[in-house]
């Protein structure tokens, strides 16, 4: 982050807008590029993804009607789940169209969800993963990098370890102030609520310093109150430099955050481009009418910038 | 996927098919137990495979009556040798034991010459003998007991493969009939039961109860045991297993309640019959051979009985409704409950039959085996768990198959190494499925995770 | 009421035997595979049994006592490795199924006739074969001392030197595991215990950790069961299931994932077992139940003991209840 050369978030977002808006479209500088990733559950084709290029240094969204393998597909590229068409030592596909992504430079193709992480993808969970029996401060510091205390013979030895848990407490206080989560440091994780654990998981990713984020529904069961802050998190996440791809239900975040959405249907990209654009595509309108016949995506009321402002009333 | 209104209306049917089952054991029991050829010449030898050893002699010239006693392993075996002299012997367990002549059955006038208190130590497998020399005999003269040792010697020929393979079959089936409740229960709760092992075990023993103290029918006992053992289950599901499912328990907890009743079923077992193996037939097997196999009768019955009730269980799981959705709840739980089918009522439902099968694979152990005593399940717990996790956890058919190949494995493995490693192969074998396929033949991926 | 003190002497005594420590150095390894890790080891006695042999057969073989104790550290973390590979990465019941198993294939290949030269069969290996080089350290001079109610030899089988030694462990083992818990190499631990995913996706090698806390729990399993045959001799069948479950038991008894907990629970179950054999014994005439019968009974207590702490008070006696995770 303290790359001096590094482009600002603003340049990032400049340089999508000479971008294709169509399926698979080559970035100019993307951080995530994805080949040929399929994910088979018994006959059911989950995932199938060609190809797909994230831009670095701004917000993308991944979006798609329920069970468009949207989590499935992040399962995959985070290594919690492996493709059906990795690479295998018999049979198998072809090297062209096996399986393989790479992250900021690095292959990542059959790597450990936890070198995953390592290399600067941390992600959270759809359904929060808070250890809810560990106290939030144990949390934060759970998710701390090159952790010297965390070896097992240094472990016995505190003096070795010790200023950097103190260096790392430190973080996770400001952390957790940002997160106005700072005066339940010492409560359990169990103890909070369903918004405030998805900001304790944000807020947990980002003791790594990540390079990129990955929010699966960071807005599903959160307190409206909580929202705007919440989305606040995110844009100054990026205003600082790191990644962020998302999966969101919420059409209203989605349109209000991010820079870049994709859309995916039944496995597949079928559409990508800025937020405003991208509803109107009439595949985008074809997927979620295929999935919901009585929702009307194409009421133009959704798509006016005053609707978005909406969620905060509606919900109430 | 199950049709839900059906699958609610369908205890009838299912009922009627348990009923069959329960009927059509009634009827075989009654044609084969009276049919049972009770006039057949009886070669009276002990089989040794790789369940039994034996020991035998000849004490040549005291006739009949005679009683020896072996002793050692927690078993406690008297035999009275024949109007030849001779007697066998079985055992269960390899290790030393104490061949005792008792010298007050000897006939007047004839004494032991040399000890009359003999240790002998014998695997799994093999026939020892145990030669007591006799003063004074009536018969001909002292050139008694040719040992007959290993007669099932070790090395590789075509005719120990098939008598090796038949073996592999017939435990594997008896296997598959208790692996398969293992499975279900499995499937369908997420718990893997430590105590169906102890299921198998109150088979054999309540099969000891009828058909040995009480000396009822065979088959007639066949019938009570599946009719009680599956008793066992319903009231452990309606008593145990279903108030903690709804306490909300987790499955760890559940392993280890089921850990601690089988502590508490093997300690009850004892404490009512004894350390020692008690059999379920008192009169020693009669045997027949084809070609190079031969097996006792019981063995024969006890395979074919197996193969009938396992088409049963397969047909019930696939063509009644009850069964689709049995493995409706053990594919996905919520979403059978939600489509309709009364979860727990299927749980309750598969401990029963889970039970019922278990306690019929103990009663034919323990005739197949010779034998049984209160530890005789928890030494196939091993065996079912490999067999059920090669099939796929959770899946019925998964773990016929996987009881068929640990079944053969475990008996052809003697050809490889010695009778007292036998269930070791099975562990490298888990091991070796651990590592390469963990989901088994049939299971999914997604479930292991 | 001479009986009823004989209890009581019976209960003292056994809490602070040998063997009592050796189970507290096993059910310490234990909780820091269940209690602190979340792993379902249902084969500690395995471990045990590993480390007696360890130890027993180096030291018969002409190996001076800390090279046969270097033997035993190295049995139980090659089992643990055995153990771990297959099934770590796997759903929690999978371990259980596999140490379960293999706690019986070692009692099994130990009592084997074919090894009788080495093992000892199912006779085992006498206790005088194998003694000696940890005798031969004792610092007392000979003969007999007496504390409070106690007067045992200074350095005897079951003297006070074992017993100092083997508590003294006792008390290692468990500040040593405090010293990791209160580690960030303890706070990991903890975490996977609590959910293995969200430990992964913060970058730290589940895996690699989760075979560290079987490796150390295995180890002091084998540590146990090399101070259980010290006293005694190593006797395959007296390591056998049984003593996983009394582990277990104790363990839950004490308290899983607290420091003291196994230590606590461990002396307790002694004591406890042999007031619940005593008192049957005292009260219940021998024609209903005789003293075999009443050493079942006191199992079959075991098996219930076990099932209703699980479902009524998995914290056990020192346990917090919200510390306390049973998830697999």
């Amino acid at each position: 982050m303290s790359n001096a050369t590094k482009k600002t978030a603003t340049e990032a977002r400049a340089e999508l807008k000479t971008v294709k808006q169509t399926p698979g479209a080559s970035k100019p500088d993307a951080i995530l590029v994805v080949d040929n990733v399929v994910r088979d559950f018994g006959g059911n084709r989950a995932v199938d993804v060609d190809h797909l290029e994230v831009q670095r240094g701004v917000i993308t969204a991944l979006i798609g009607p329920n069970g468009a393998g949207k989590t499935t597909f992040f399962n995959l590229i985070t290594g919690f789940d492996q493709p059906s068409s990795a690479k295998k030592m018999f049979g198998g596909p072809s090297a062209d169209k096996a399986a393989k992504w790479s992250f900021n430079g690095k292959l990542l193709g059959n790597t450990a969800a936890a070198s995953v992480a390592k290399s600067g993808m941390v992600r959270t969970f759809q359904l929060t993963k808070a250890l809810s029996r560990l106290t939030v401060m144990q949390n934060m510091l759970l998710g701390a990098k090159d952790q010297r205390g965390e070896s097992f013979l240094a472990a016995f030895v505190k003096p070795l370890w010790a200023a950097q848990e103190k260096a790392n407490i430190a973080k996770a206080e400001d952390l957790l102030k940002r997160f106005k989560l700072y005066e339940k440091k010492e409560d359990l994780a169990g103890s909070l609520s369903g918004g405030q654990k998805k900001l304790l998981e944000m807020a947990r990713a980002l003791m790594s310093d990540p390079v990129m984020i990955m929010l699966d529904e960071p807005m599903a069961g959160v307190n409206p109150a909580l929202t705007q802050s919440l989305l606040g998190h995110i844009q100054s996440l990026r205003d600082e430099g790191t990644t962020v791809l998302f999966v969101e239900h919420d059409m209203h975040m989605v349109r209000h955050i991010s820079d870049w959405v994709v859309v995916m249907a039944e496995g597949r990209v079928v559409a990508e481009g800025p937020a405003d654009t991208v509803m109107s595509d009439q595949a985008v309108i074809d997927a979620y009418l295929g999935a919901h016949h009585d929702t009307d995506l194409g009421d133009d009321a959704l798509l006016e910038e005053g609707a978005m402002d909406a969620p905060k009333k509606e919900k109430k | 996927m199950v049709n839900t209104a059906l699958a609610r209306r369908s205890s009838p049917k299912s009922l009627r098919v348990i009923f069959g089952v329960l009927l059509g054991l009634l009827v075989l029991s009654f044609t084969l137990g009276t049919g049972a050829p009770a006039a057949h010449a009886a070669s009276d030898v002990c089989v040794a495979d790789t369940a039994t050893a034996c020991f035998n002699g000849t004490i040549k010239g005291v006739g009949e009556g005679v009683k020896l006693t072996i002793d050692g392993n927690g078993e406690s075996i008297v035999v009275e040798t024949d109007k030849d002299g001779k007697w066998n012997a079985a055992v269960t367990t390899a290790g030393t034991y104490t061949i005792t002549l008792d010298e007050k059955t000897l006939p007047a006038g004839v004494t032991v010459k040399g000890d009359a208190v003999q240790e002998r130590e014998i695997t799994l497998g093999f026939v020892k003998g145990a030669i007591f020399a006799v003063d004074g005999a009536t018969g001909e003269g002292a050139d008694n007991g040719q040992s007959q040792e290993q007669i099932a010697a070790e090395g590789f020929n075509w005719d120990r493969l098939a008598q090796q393979v038949v073996s592999g079959l017939r435990l594997g089936l008896l296997l598959a009939l208790a692996s398969i409740g293992l499975s279900l229960i499995y499937g369908t709760t997420g718990l893997s039961s430590f105590s169906h092992a102890e299921q198998v075990t109150l088979g054999g023993l309540l099969g000891y109860t009828f058909a040995n103290v009480l000396g009822l029918n065979i088959f007639l006992t066949i019938v009570i045991v599946v009719i009680l053992t599956g008793a066992t289950g319903y009231i452990q599901d309606a008593v145990i297993w279903k108030p903690l499912r709804k306490k909300g328990l987790s499955l760890t907890q559940m392993i280890i309640v089921t850990i601690g009743l089988a502590l508490a079923l093997q300690y009850t077992f004892q404490m009512f019959y004894g350390a020692s193996t008690v059999r379920i037939l008192m009169k020693n097997p009669e045997t027949f051979t084809i070609g190079p196999v031969t097996l006792t009768f019981e063995s024969l019955w006890a395979m074919g009985l197996s193969v009938i009730v396992l088409i049963l269980v397969g047909l019930f799981l696939l063509k009644t409704r009850t069964g689709r959705a049995t493995r409706a709840v053990s594919d996905n739980p919520s979403l059978a409950a939600a489509s309709g089918i009364d979860v727990d009522r299927i749980i309750r439902l598969v401990w029963v039959i889970a039970t019922a099968l278990a306690g019929l694979s103990g009663v034919m152990l323990g005739l197949v085996l010779n034998g049984i005593n209160w530890q005789t399940g928890m030494q196939l717990l091993l065996l079912m768990f490999a067999a059920v996790t090669l099939g796929g956890l959770g899946t019925a058919f998964g773990a016929l198959v996987g009881s068929l190949i640990i079944g053969m494995t475990v008996e052809l493995a003697n050809f490889v190494v010695p009778g007292d490693f036998k269930y070791a192969t099975a562990l490298v074998l888990l091991i070796v499925i651990l590592l390469v396929r963990p989901q088994g033949i049939f299971g999914r991926k997604e479930r292991i995770g | 009421m001479d009986m009823w003190i004989k209890v009581l002497y019976d209960m003292s005594a056994n809490m602070i035997l040998p063997t009592t420590a050796a189970f507290a150095i096993a059910a310490i390894g234990l909780n820091v595979h269940f209690g602190f890790t979340g792993l379902l080891n249902m084969g500690q006695a395995g471990f045990m049994l590993i480390g007696a042999y360890g130890f027993s057969v180096a030291t018969i073989a002409g190996l001076p006592f800390w090279a046969a104790t270097l033997v035993t550290i190295a049995a139980g973390t090659i089992f643990a490795l055995l153990l771990g590979i297959p099934t770590l990465k796997l759903r929690g019941d999978y371990l259980a199924i596999v140490t379960i198993a293999a706690a019986e294939i070692v009692r099994m290949i130990g009592r084997a006739s074919v090894l009788n030269s080495v093992t000892g069969g199912s006779n085992g290996l006498p206790g005088e074969t194998y003694r000696n080089t940890f005798s031969a350290l004792s610092p007392f001079p000979d003969g007999k001392t007496a504390f409070l109610w106690f007067d045992f030899d200074n350095t005897g089988v079951n003297g006070w030197f074992i017993r100092i030694v083997a508590w003294s462990l006792v008390v290692i083992f468990a500040v040593l595991v405090w010293l990791l818990m209160r580690s960030p190499w303890g706070r990991v631990i903890k975490g996977i215990r609590e959910d293995e995913d969200a430990v992964r996706s913060l970058g730290k090698n589940v895996f690699a950790f989760k075979m560290q806390a079987l490796i150390i729990g295995g180890v002091l399993g084998a540590i146990g069961g090399m101070f259980y045959v010290l006293p005694t001799s190593v006797q395959p069948d007296a390591l056998g299931r049984n003593m996983t479950f009394l582990i277990w038991t104790a363990m839950l008894l004490g308290g899983a994932a607290t420091i003291w907990g196994p230590v606590l629970g461990s002396a307790l179950f002694f004591a406890l077992r042999i007031f619940i054999q005593g008192t049957v014994d005292i009260l219940i005439p021998d024609a209903i139940l005789n003293t075999q019968q009443t050493e079942q009974f006191s199992w079959i207590m075991v098996g219930v003991a076990l099932m209703l702490l699980v479902i009524f008070r998995p914290q056990g006696i020192l346990g917090d209840k919200k510390e306390l995770n049973f998830n697999v």
